[in-house]
């Protein structure tokens, strides 16, 4: 039997404290924004990490996005990770979740396929959390979504799983293979493990892949491939505020808050 | 680009949206999402249909129709009792390729995205998450669909022009709900159903829901921010005093604080409270289309230049570690004087 494959998804994004808004156009100008993994997928990283080392296998990370990256996705290597797949061409830019997620699918495809996926909740700058079940889409597999907890059945080669509703929890049993996503912050990520730091920083197992090399569909990937389109920005009206700054001592403003929070309830 | 699974000048002028129920309630959410169906629909003069799947959910075909659609479909099936992607997904999937309705509209709940992800990839489709309002473009019969996040204030209208249908989730709370008419008549629809139960690759080995939280209708809203270090006890206390509950920001949220439920704006919930206090939040955009439908805001920040104080109605400019305190206990000293 081939060894269990196992792949994360990790995307990196801006650090969203250092995202400014520029006051002229109120645009978000991510120019002196630092770069930092996406935090939800440090969930997804533990929970493959945890996963792999109760179960064995391989864990390999794929990310889509300018070489810029590589040295962010080299974190996961140092965390426990085998070997890193970056998806990286001018042609995958401009990409919305159709687009993201055919060619998530090709690399998966291109890697000779998973066992299982694990993807984050949803990216810190997109946030539309539509990737993972497109993904399984794409690849024709089940989908375990926002789970806490995860479990395998390797003679059953069956995934049990956590998946957290509205004030509440269900436990699911799906055939493999399947996409996971792991809940946001359900996952304390380990601490990079320092013996194989070094290491991470210099090894050759990074593999970038480009459009031809996926044997992409040309008109599915990017811009191209992608349905949506924004047809303008506009600004939109915040509701007016009165804006009266209550003065005084500590005690006294606390007073008129608590007369104003009873006058308008 | 390649096409949708729609043929060419295939799809019929109504507007569709998903019903979620559980265990005989529809979620608030999508009579909210049908509600403005109906204004989509009345722009066009088309036709709003609800899609209903479960088990013996007949009964609540009428609530659907008194909140403005004019035909459900109903798949009932005992493999639908409870939401599997398979099963849910496989029905309507099917549904909407006999009806290729032109706009597809869903609440983005759990399972709500789930089915959305999906299908939205399985109809070749694009899909947008999380829409601040939806509205016609009438001279080419698009949607489009408002997306925040790319600035202060300021939004992205998303449109698409060749694909089917259009397809776009909303989050609870952004949509008011309509007055249910009792007297309005719609048509109900049974949809045969061809499911098998080897298709239903998921099984529910258990389910627990308790205490479901809804912050969508509280009368008052305590929301924390990355300023108030963790301490969500002492926003508790304040909002039992006030009757009301509590909310955070992301960043919070994200660090495990507080429960992902209790997340407010634009990835979040979307409340309407008569009165919304912001303790130690900066006031970014993303929080504030959460907060925009409370009558009163009121903030407290030790930054002077906050950017919350102009989105508000009362602003105290102080440490809120002290100014909670000493605001709790003039409270409770007040609601023993009226209690005395
Ligand atoms: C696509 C996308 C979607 C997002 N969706 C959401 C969303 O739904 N909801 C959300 O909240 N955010 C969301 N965000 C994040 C959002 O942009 C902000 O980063 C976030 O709202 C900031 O939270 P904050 O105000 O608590 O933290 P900060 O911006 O760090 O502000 C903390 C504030 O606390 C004040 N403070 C510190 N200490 C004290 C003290 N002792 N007393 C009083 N004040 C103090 C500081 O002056 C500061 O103003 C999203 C971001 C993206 C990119």
């Amino acid at each position: 039997m081939p060894e269990f494959h196992m792949v994360v998804c990790v995307k990196v994004v801006p650090r969203s404290d250092e995202i400014r808004v520029d006051r002229e156009t109120r645009l978000l100008d991510r120019r002196h924004a630092r770069l930092e993994l996406n935090p939800p997928d440090m969930s997804a990283l533990e929970m493959a990490l945890n996963t792999r080392d109760r179960y064995g296998g391989k864990l390999d990370i794929l990310s889509m996005g300018p070489l810029s990256f590589e040295p962010l996705l080299r974190v996961g290597l140092a965390m426990g990770c085998d070997h890193i797949v970056l998806l990286s061409d001018r042609a995958f830019g401009g990409a919305d979740t159709l687009a993201t997620t055919y060619t998530l699918a090709k690399g998966i495809e291109k890697m000779g396929g998973a066992d299982l996926i694990f993807c984050g909740e949803e990216s810190a700058d997109g946030a539309t959390g539509q990737v993972p079940a497109g993904l399984a889409e794409w690849l024709n597999v089940s989908q375990l979504t926002l789970l806490t907890e995860l479990s395998l059945d390797l003679d059953k080669q069956t995934a049990t799983g956590r998946r957290s509703l509205k004030g509440g929890y269900e436990i699911l049993e799906t055939p493999l293979p399947c996409v996971v996503s792991v809940k946001n912050a359900s996952q304390e990520p380990r601490f990079i493990n320092f013996s194989r730091k070094a290491w991470a920083y210099e090894t050759e197992r990074v593999t970038v892949w480009n459009a031809v090399d996926l044997n992409a569909d040309p008109e599915s990937i990017g811009l191209t491939g992608s349905p949506t389109t924004v047809s303008e920005l506009a600004r939109v009206p915040v509701r007016e505020r009165k804006r009266i700054k209550l003065e005084g001592e500590a005690m006294a403003k606390a007073e008129q808050l608590a007369v104003i929070i009873r006058d308008s309830l | 680009m390649p096409p949708s699974r729609y043929r060419e000048n295939e799809e019929s002028k109504a507007v569709w949206v998903y019903l979620e129920q559980e265990e005989g309630t529809l979620e608030n959410v999508s009579l909210e999402v049908l509600s403005k169906g109906r204004e989509l629909a009345d722009v066009m003069k088309w036709k709003l249909v609800g899609l209903l799947p479960g088990s013996g959910v007949h009964a609540l075909a009428k609530e659907a129709i008194t909140r403005g659609a004019d035909e459900i479909w109903v798949m009932d099936h005992p493999l639908l009792t409870t939401f599997t992607i398979e099963g849910h997904g496989a029905v309507v999937y099917d549904a909407v390729m006999l009806g290729k309705p032109s706009i597809f509209l869903l609440g983005a709940t759990h399972n709500g995205r789930d089915l959305a992800g999906r299908l939205a990839v399985r109809f070749r489709t694009g899909l947008n998450a999380d829409c601040t309002n939806l509205h016609m473009d009438e001279k080419d019969a698009l949607l489009v669909s408002e997306v925040s996040g790319f600035g202060g204030g300021v939004v992205a209208m998303i449109e698409m022009q060749n694909h089917r249908p259009q397809m776009a989730t909303v989050r609870p709370g952004v949509f008011a709900l309509s007055e249910p008419d009792s007297a309005r008549r719609g048509k109900v629809i049974d949809v045969p159903v061809n499911l098998k139960p080897e298709q239903i690759k998921t099984r529910i080995l258990e389910r627990v829901r308790s205490g479901v939280v809804d912050l969508t209708r509280v009368p008052v809203l305590v929301v924390g921010g990355r300023g108030v270090n963790g301490d969500f006890e002492t926003l508790k206390k304040l909002a039992e005093i006030l009757g009301g509950d509590v909310g955070a920001t992301r960043p919070p949220v994200d660090a495990g604080f507080i429960e992902r439920e209790r997340q407010i704006g634009q990835t979040g919930v979307v409340s309407s409270p008569k009165m919304a206090l912001c303790c130690g939040l900066s006031g970014a955009f993303h929080l504030l289309v959460g907060i925009d439908k409370a009558d009163v805001v009121v903030s407290i920040n030790s930054d002077p230049e906050a950017p919350i104080f102009e989105f508000s109605d009362y602003y105290i400019v102080g440490d809120v570690s002290q100014y909670l305190p000493v605001l709790i206990q003039t409270l409770e000293s007040q609601q023993e004087i009226s209690h005395a």
